[in-house]
C-alpha cells in the first residue's frame, strides 16, 4: 500500500497514512485532487479506479470515507477486506465507533492502524491479537503515568 | 487509554469555530501556545502538546516547528511521550527531512528495549519512513530479531525487512536465510510476513527465486492447512480460514511457479482445489479466488484448470457485485490474447457489461468487446457496439469510434454493410472520429461501384436531416459532386425511389456553403461538388455558374482561389471543363491503413482528375489579379494543387500515355514519386516559352539535401535582360539560392545563364518548387510562374 486516507463527506481529512516519501506539498496535492476525485463518484459505483498511475480502492462507511492506493500487483478485493477489518477493529476499540470518535482520538486512530498496518502490509492477521496488543500498549502509558503521578504526590 | 483532555478541548474550539478566518485565529492561537510549552523544560504535559500540534498539521497547517520536538520525545524514557513522538516523525518527518537522521540512534537503541511495545514503536516507524542510509544502518538489528524475539517482534521485523530490501536491493541475500526458517512458525503474523518478505526477495533477485522454488511443497503444505482445517474463530472471516494469508501465499506461489514446470506441478491440485472448494457469496471468498485464478493462468498449469479459471471469471461476470464484474473483465482482458476461445464463450455476458452505469465498467466492457470481435460474431457485435456509441459517455466515444472502424475494416462482411457502418458512426459520432476517415471512407465509395447509387442517395438523405457532423458532410459533398447524376436519376434498387431534382441538389450544396456550422474545409468540399455538378446537370448551369462567381470574392482565401479557378474554367477554358470535371478513376490503397500521398488530408483527394495530354497546355497560371505570393501557395496543408505541373514540354512525372489514368495512383500525380521514365537523363526542361527555356537537373547531396541547378537559355532574336529566378518550397523545406552566374541572356542561345539552388528536406515532406522567371526583352517586360513536383535523380522512395 502506498497511502491511506479517510476523509468525510465535506472533504476534511480525518487520518492519512502515508508509505512512500513524499513532501507535504505533495501529499497535500494528491490528497485534494484524490478527495475531490472520489467525492464526484455516485453511490453505486465500482470501488476501484485507475487515478494517475495508481489503483485506487475505496469505500464508504458512514460519513467517512475509506481510501487506499495500492500497487499494481496487490489484490484490490482482498484490500476491500483490509479496509473492512481496520472499520471492525476500530468499531471494536471505541463501542460503535462515529466519525466524531475518530475526530477526537485521532491519536488512537493511528495507534490501532499501527498494529494492524506495517509499512503498508498487514503485519496481524488476527483481529483479537490486534486489540490485545492495543489494550497492553494503552496499558502501558496509564502505569506510566500513574507512577509519574504517585512520584510527584510523594 | 483515558482521552487526552487538552487535547480534545483544543479540538472541540477549532471545530466551533464557525468561519475559516475563526479558524485560523484559534489555530495561531493554539500554535503559539504550543511552541512556548516546547521551549519550557520537561513538564507532564508534553506529549499532549505534541499531539495538539499533530492534529493542528492533519488539518492542514505548518508544524515545522514540532520536527526537534518529535525527536526529543522519542528519545524520551516514559512510553505515553515515546508513543506520541514516534506518531510525529511518521507524520511530519520524510526521510527528505535533515531531522530524520537524528532519530537513527533512538531507534537503535529502541529496537534493543526491553519492553516489546517500546521495541514496537521503533520498528513501525522505521518501516514506515525509514530513509536508505537508516535502513543500511540498522539492517542487522532487524536480522538479528528475526532470529531470536518473540512471534509479537518476529512478525514486525520480517515487514521491516521487507522495507529494508524495497529501499536498499543489495540488502535482500542477509534476509533470505532468516525468511526462510520463519516458514515453520505457527504463528499466523509472523507467516504472512515471511512470506510477504520472501515474494519480495523473490521479486528482486533471480537466484533468491530459485532457492526459494524449493521451498513450494511447505507452502502448499500451509495452504492446505488454511484451505482443509476446522473453523478457527481467531483467523475466520465468513468462512475462510485467514484469507489473507491465503492471498499472500497464492501470490508467492505464482511468482515460484511462473515459467517453471516441477514447481507448477507441485502447486496445481491446491489451486483446483482451492478454486473449487472456496466460498464465493462474499466478497472474501472472491478475493481469494481471484488471487487463485490470477496464479493459474500465470504459471504453467494444465488446460483443465485453465478452463476452470476462466469459468471461474465468467462467474463473476455475472455477479451482482459490480467491482467483481469489473475485477473480471480486467482479468479477462489479460488474457484474451492467449485464450481467446475460452473468453468468446462469455461474449455475451461482456456486451452486456457495455449496458453498466459505471463508466469504468463500460471502458473495461468496450476494450474487451472490441478484442472479441471476430468474422463470425461481426454482424451481432457491431450492431451492440453501435448501440453501445449513440450512448456511451464523451469519454469513451472517439475511442469506440476508432475501434469499431478498425473492426469494421477487418471483417466487413460486405462492401454494402461496411459502408453502412461507417455512415452510421459518422452520423452518431461524427465530431469525434479521426481526420483519415473522410479520405478512407471516400477510397472505400470509389471502390465499391456498383453501390455509387445507393451510396450517393444515402448520403443525399442524410444530408437533407443534419449538416452538423463535418465529416458526414464532406463525404456526402464529395459523393454528391462525384455521382449526382446517379442522384437526379431518380431509381435506385436498394433504396425506395424518391424524385431528386437539381435544384434540391443544388440548394442542399448551397445550405452547406452558407451554414455557419461548416468548417472552411467543408465549403471546400461543397464548392467542388457545385462545380463538379456543372457537368453532370443540364438545366442550372447558370445557377452554379453564379454560385461560383459569388464566391470569386470570398474573405476565406482557399475558398477564393479555387472559385476564381472555376470561374476562369467556365469562362476561358469552357471546353476542357468536361474533360477536367470528369468521373474520378478508382483510388487505389497504397497500403492498409494509410493514407494516399502525404499526411495532408481532404484537399488531395479533392483533386480534379486530369487528363495528361503530351504537350498539352494545363490549366493556366492563377491570373495576375489573385493575391499570389509564390510562398502563400505552397504552403501546408492548405494547399489545392494546382493541376498543372508544368506547363508545355514534357511534363516529368506525368504517365506517359495519355489514356484514363488507368491503375494510375493519385499519387502519381502529386509528386512524382518515380523519377521521370521519360526522361532517363537527369536534366529535364520545365518550362519553354516566347524562346525562354528553362532546364533543370538534380543533385543528391545526402539523405535530404539536395542541389537543383536551373540553366536558363534564349532562342530568340533579341537580348534578354534582368533576368531573376525566384523560387520557392513547402514550408519546412530549407531553400537556399547562390548567386546566378548572370541576368543577361543574350539572343540565339550564345550563352546561358545558371543558378543553383541548394534544398534540404529534413521532414522528407513531397517536394515541390515553384520558381517565378522574369525578365524584359525588347523593352517589355515578362513573368512567368512555374511549377516543379517532381525532381528527376531523386530516388523514388524518399525525397
Amino acid at each position: 500500500m502506498q497511502f491511506m486516507l479517510l476523509f468525510s463527506r465535506q472533504g476534511k481529512l480525518r487520518l492519512q497514512k502515508w508509505y512512500v516519501p513524499l513532501s507535504d506539498k505533495e501529499r497535500k496535492k494528491i490528497s485534494r485532487d484524490l478527495v475531490q476525485t472520489i467525492l464526484a463518484r455516485k453511490p453505486k459505483m465500482c470501488s476501484f479506479l485507475e487515478w494517475r498511475d495508481l489503483k485506487i480502492v475505496y469505500k464508504r462507511y458512514a460519513s467517512l470515507y475509506f481510501c487506499c492506493a495500492v500497487e499494481d500487483q496487490d489484490n484490490e478485493l482482498i484490500t476491500l477486506e483490509i479496509i473492512h477489518r481496520y472499520v471492525e477493529l476500530l468499531d471494536k476499540y471505541f463501542g460503535s465507533v462515529c466519525e466524531l470518535d475518530i475526530i477526537f482520538n485521532f491519536e488512537k486512530a493511528y495507534f490501532i492502524l499501527d498494529e494492524f498496518l506495517l509499512g503498508g502490509e498487514a503485519q496481524e492477521t488476527s483481529k483479537k491479537n490486534v486489540l490485545k496488543a492495543i489494550e497492553q500498549a494503552d496499558l502501558l502509558q496509564e502505569v506510566r503515568i500513574f507512577l509519574y503521578h504517585q512520584i510527584h504526590l510523594l | 487509554m483515558s482521552p487526552s483532555v487538552p487535547l480534545q478541548e483544543m479540538i472541540r474550539a477549532i471545530r466551533s469555530a464557525r468561519t475559516q478566518c475563526e479558524e485560523r485565529g484559534v489555530i495561531q492561537r493554539e500554535c503559539a501556545a504550543i511552541r512556548a510549552q516546547f521551549r519550557q523544560s520537561d513538564n507532564g504535559g508534553r506529549s499532549h502538546n505534541l499531539a495538539k500540534l499533530l492534529y493542528v498539521h492533519m488539518l492542514g497547517y505548518p508544524a515545522h516547528f514540532g520536527q526537534m520536538e518529535c525527536v526529543r520525545m522519542i528519545a524520551s524514557p516514559r512510553y505515553s511521550e515515546k508513543r506520541v513522538g514516534y506518531l510525529g516523525a511518521m507524520m511530519l518527518l520524510d526521510e527528505k527531512q535533515d531531522a530524520s537522521l537524528l532519530i537513527t540512534n533512538s531507534i537503535k537503541n529502541d529496537l534493543s528495549h526491553s519492553n516489546q511495545y517500546v521495541q514496537s514503536l521503533a520498528l513501525c516507524t522505521l518501516a514506515c519512513m525509514g530513509s536508505a542510509e537508516m535502513c543500511r544502518d540498522l539492517a542487522p538489528e532487524i536480522d538479528r530479531l528475526l532470529r531470536a524475539s518473540n512471534s509479537y517482534i518476529k512478525k514486525k521485523a520480517a515487514l521491516c525487512a521487507v522495507h529494508i530490501v524495497r529501499k536498499v536491493h543489495d540488502l535482500g541475500e542477509m534476509f533470505a536465510p532468516a525468511a526462510r526458517s520463519l516458514l515453520s512458525e505457527k504463528n499466523h503474523g509472523v507467516l504472512h510476513g515471511a512470506v510477504v518478505l520472501i515474494t519480495e526477495l523473490c521479486e528482486r533477485n533471480l537466484e533468491t527465486l530459485e532457492k526459494f522454488r524449493k521451498a513450494v511443497p511447505d507452502l502448499v503444505q500451509i495452504m492446505k492447512g488454511l484451505v482443509i482445517s476446522g473453523y478457527s474463530p481467531e483467523h475466520d472471516v465468513a468462512g475462510i480460514s485467514d484469507p489473507f494469508l491465503q492471498v499472500r501465499i497464492l501470490r508467492l506461489l505464482r511468482i515460484l511457479g511462473h515459467n517453471n514446470e516441477a514447481a507448477s506441478d507441485a502447486m496445481n491440485d491446491l489451486l483446483a482445489q482451492v478454486a473449487t472448494n472456496t466460498d464465493s457469496t462474499k466478497t472474501v471468498g472472491n478475493a481469494v479466488l481471484y488471487e487463485t485464478v490470477l496464479t493459474v493462468l500465470d504459471i504453467k498449469s494444465e488446460s483443465g484448470l485453465r478452463v476452470l479459471a476462466v469459468n471461474i471469471l465468467g462467474r463473476f461476470l455475472l455477479n451482482n457485485d459490480r467491482n467483481i464484474r469489473y475485477i473480471a473483465m480486467i482479468s479477462l482482458q489479460k488474457i484474451v490474447g492467449t485464450d481467446h476461445n475460452a473468453v468468446q464463450r462469455h461474449r455475451g455476458t461482456i456486451v452486456d457489461c457495455l449496458k453498466d452505469q459505471d463508466a469504468s465498467v463500460k471502458r473495461r466492457a468496450l476494450d474487451l468487446s472490441l478484442a472479441l470481435v471476430s468474422a463470425s460474431n461481426i454482424r451481432s457485435m457491431m450492431k451492440e457496439l453501435l448501440i453501445f456509441l449513440s450512448s456511451c459517455p464523451l469519454e469513451l466515444r472517439s475511442q469506440a469510434a476508432s475501434g469499431i472502424f478498425i473492426a469494421a475494416e477487418r471483417y466487413a462482411p460486405s462492401q454494402r454493410w461496411h459502408i453502412d457502418t461507417i455512415l452510421h458512426v459518422l452520423t452518431t459520432a461524427g465530431g469525434d472520429v479521426r481526420d483519415e476517415t473522410v479520405p478512407n471512407l471516400i477510397q472505400l465509395i470509389t471502390n465499391a461501384s456498383e453501390l455509387h447509387c445507393y451510396t450517393v442517395h444515402k448520403l443525399y438523405r442524410a444530408l437533407l436531416t443534419d449538416i452538423s457532423q463535418q465529416s458526414l458532410v464532406q463525404v456526402a459533398c464529395w459523393c454528391i459532386g462525384e455521382y449526382g447524376d446517379l442522384l437526379l436519376r431518380g431509381e435506385c434498387q436498394e433504396t425506395e425511389p424518391v424524385q431528386v431534382s437539381e435544384d434540391d441538389v443544388l440548394d442542399a450544396l448551397e445550405t452547406v456553403l452558407q451554414s455557419h456550422m461548416s468548417s472552411p474545409a467543408t465549403r471546400g468540399f461543397a464548392l467542388t461538388a457545385t462545380m463538379k455538378l456543372s457537368t453532370r446537370i443540364t438545366d442550372n448551369v447558370d445557377r452554379i455558374r453564379s454560385i461560383v462567381s459569388i464566391y470569386g470574392s470570398c474573405i476565406d482565401v482557399e475558398l477564393q482561389q479555387r472559385a476564381v479557378e472555376y470561374n476562369a474554367l467556365f469562362k476561358k477554358y469552357d471546353h476542357m471543363r468536361a474533360a477536367v470535371l470528369e468521373r474520378m478513376p478508382v483510388i487505389e490503397k497504397t497500403a492498409p491503413g494509410q493514407t494516399n500521398g502525404e499526411s495532408t488530408g481532404e484537399p488531395i483527394k479533392d483533386i480534379q482528375s486530369v487528363k495528361v495530354k503530351q504537350g498539352e497546355l494545363l490549366l493556366p497560371q492563377p491570373p495576375a489579379n489573385q493575391v499570389c505570393d509564390l510562398l502563400d501557395l505552397l504552403g501546408g496543408s492548405e494547399e489545392t494543387l494546382q493541376p498543372s505541373p508544368a506547363a508545355g514540354g514534357t511534363a516529368p512525372g506525368l504517365p506517359a500515355n495519355t489514356a484514363s489514368t488507368a491503375g494510375g495512383d493519385l499519387l502519381d500525380l502529386l509528386g512524382g514519386l518515380e523519377p521521370a521514365p521519360l526522361t532517363p537523363a537527369p536534366t529535364v526542361q520545365v518550362y519553354e516559352k516566347d524562346g525562354v527555356t528553362l532546364t533543370m537537373s538534380c543533385e543528391k547531396q545526402s539523405a535530404t539535401g539536395l542541389t537543383v541547378t536551373l540553366t536558363a537559355s534564349n532562342s530568340t532574336e533579341s537580348d534578354i535582360s534582368s533576368l531573376t529566378l525566384q523560387a520557392a518550397v513547402p514550408k519546412s523545406v530549407q531553400l537556399h539560392m547562390k548567386a546566378p552566374s548572370g541576368d543577361s541572356l543574350p539572343a540565339r542561345g550564345a550563352a546561358k545563364v545558371t543558378q543553383m539552388v541548394v534544398l534540404n528536406n529534413p521532414n522528407k515532406v513531397n517536394l515541390k518548387m515553384r520558381v517565378r522567371i522574369s525578365y524584359s526583352s525588347q523593352g517589355s517586360a515578362f513573368q512567368d510562374t512555374i511549377q516543379i513536383d517532381a525532381f528527376p535523380g531523386l530516388s523514388a522512395a524518399g525525397h
